[in-house]
């Protein structure tokens, strides 16, 4: 009795408090899966989506204005994308304590004035993100139905302006990867918040 | 007296019209990142500088200019530079003020160039783009910091300012 409560304090210590080393995932690496908390109060996996071809991953906020000005473009995304069998996946990396803009009360209010379709997820604790590395919001990670990774990176190459935008780097390799086809670039880099951590 | 009561008028509307006009500066633009490189990166292998790039909407980034500011005032031999993210518009007056209002007197200029896919890796290839972001030339050494100070005497600890000073 004492040894199962022993072992499972022991457990409940390595499972809760290891710190996780951050990874910074690259093509080709397989990503981990996750259960989050969606702005509807259900939990998500990528494994939830049974005929997915691939996962579009954005880690993306409320407060950044680099990710406001790419919601509608995402929206558009996933319209154009998720029946194809790539949904988007937006996750909220921030810590409300250190950017009170991005708690889960906030996120459900902005899902719903922006009528989001596809799932915003919070990363509690943050345990997530850095297990794939994301440095920014927005930060893109598409990923096959394998889960490996096939494109990280920017949406497009001009967060300003949609209909100034000379490469569609996301769509391209979404195209490519539907296609079977080499993504080319599969790293792209964008300017972007930094994701909020709360410092001691 | 009625003739000198608008004179006084006078005198305070253009003065008021003066003060807004010297806070409505326009600073240095760059609207495209082969331009910077030459001015503000010139030569990056030889010279001294301190290069912190922020935006006006960036918290974290607006949080430790005080911060550079304090170091500015400790070490005013030290270059240093601000680079702004913020809108092409913003430069024609916006960034002046910003930093008027917070008494930030280290020169600044705006970077508004929106194919950040082809510079970010020519500032430093170990940026993924987040701001705030700091980068310090010391005489063919470089230095770079994804990062938010909390302090001045963070900046000084994570940079060697004697060494900098030395060197310039």
């Amino acid at each position: 009795m004492s040894l199962t409560i022993i072992t499972g304090m022991l457990i409940s210590l390595f499972t809760l408090n290891a710190p996780i080393a951050p990874v910074a995932l690259k093509p080709g690496d397989t990503a981990v899966d996750f259960k989050l908390k969606n702005v509807d109060g259900k939990m998500v996996s990528l494994s939830d989506f049974k005929n997915a071809k691939g996962y579009i991953i954005v880690f993306t906020c409320n407060h950044c204005p680099y990710a406001k000005l790419y919601e509608d473009r995402l929206i558009a995304i996933n319209d154009k994308y998720s029946k194809m069998g790539y949904p988007v996946i937006a996750i909220n990396p921030n810590d409300p304590t250190a950017e009170p803009e991005d708690s889960f009360d906030e996120m459900k209010k902005r899902a719903k004035s922006k009528g989001f379709k596809f799932p915003y997820l919070f990363d509690e604790g943050q345990k997530i993100y850095p297990q794939y590395g994301a440095t920014r919001t927005p930060h893109v990670f598409l990923l096959n139905a394998q889960r490996v990774v096939k494109y990280i990176g920017a949406i497009d190459d001009n967060p300003n302006d949609a209909s100034a935008v000379k490469a569609k780097y996301l769509e391209d390799a979404i195209v490519s990867l539907q296609g079977g086809k080499d993504i080319i670039p599969n790293v792209t880099k964008a300017l972007g918040c930094s994701i909020k951590v709360k410092k001691a | 007296m009625q003739r000198s009561k608008h004179l006084h008028f006078l005198i305070y509307f253009i003065w008021g019209l003066t003060a807004t006009a010297q806070s409505d500066v326009a600073v240095p633009l760059y609207e495209d990142f082969a331009s910077f490189q030459k001015v503000v990166l010139h030569d990056e292998t030889n010279q001294v500088k301190l290069i912190n790039f922020w935006a006006t909407w960036c918290k974290p980034c607006v949080k430790e200019l005080p911060y550079f500011q304090q170091l500015h005032e400790k070490y005013p031999e030290l270059p240093m530079v601000l680079v702004s993210l913020d809108k092409k518009a913003d430069a024609n007056g916006r960034i002046a003020r910003f930093l008027a209002q917070r008494k930030i007197t280290i020169p600044v200029v705006v970077l508004a160039d929106g194919r950040a896919n082809d510079w970010i890796d020519k500032v430093s290839p170990d940026w993924s783009g987040s701001i705030p972001a700091t980068l310090v030339f010391n005489r063919g050494e470089k230095f770079f910091f994804e990062t938010d100070f909390e302090s001045m005497e963070a900046i000084e600890a994570a940079i060697d300012i004697q060494s900098l000073i030395k060197n310039k």
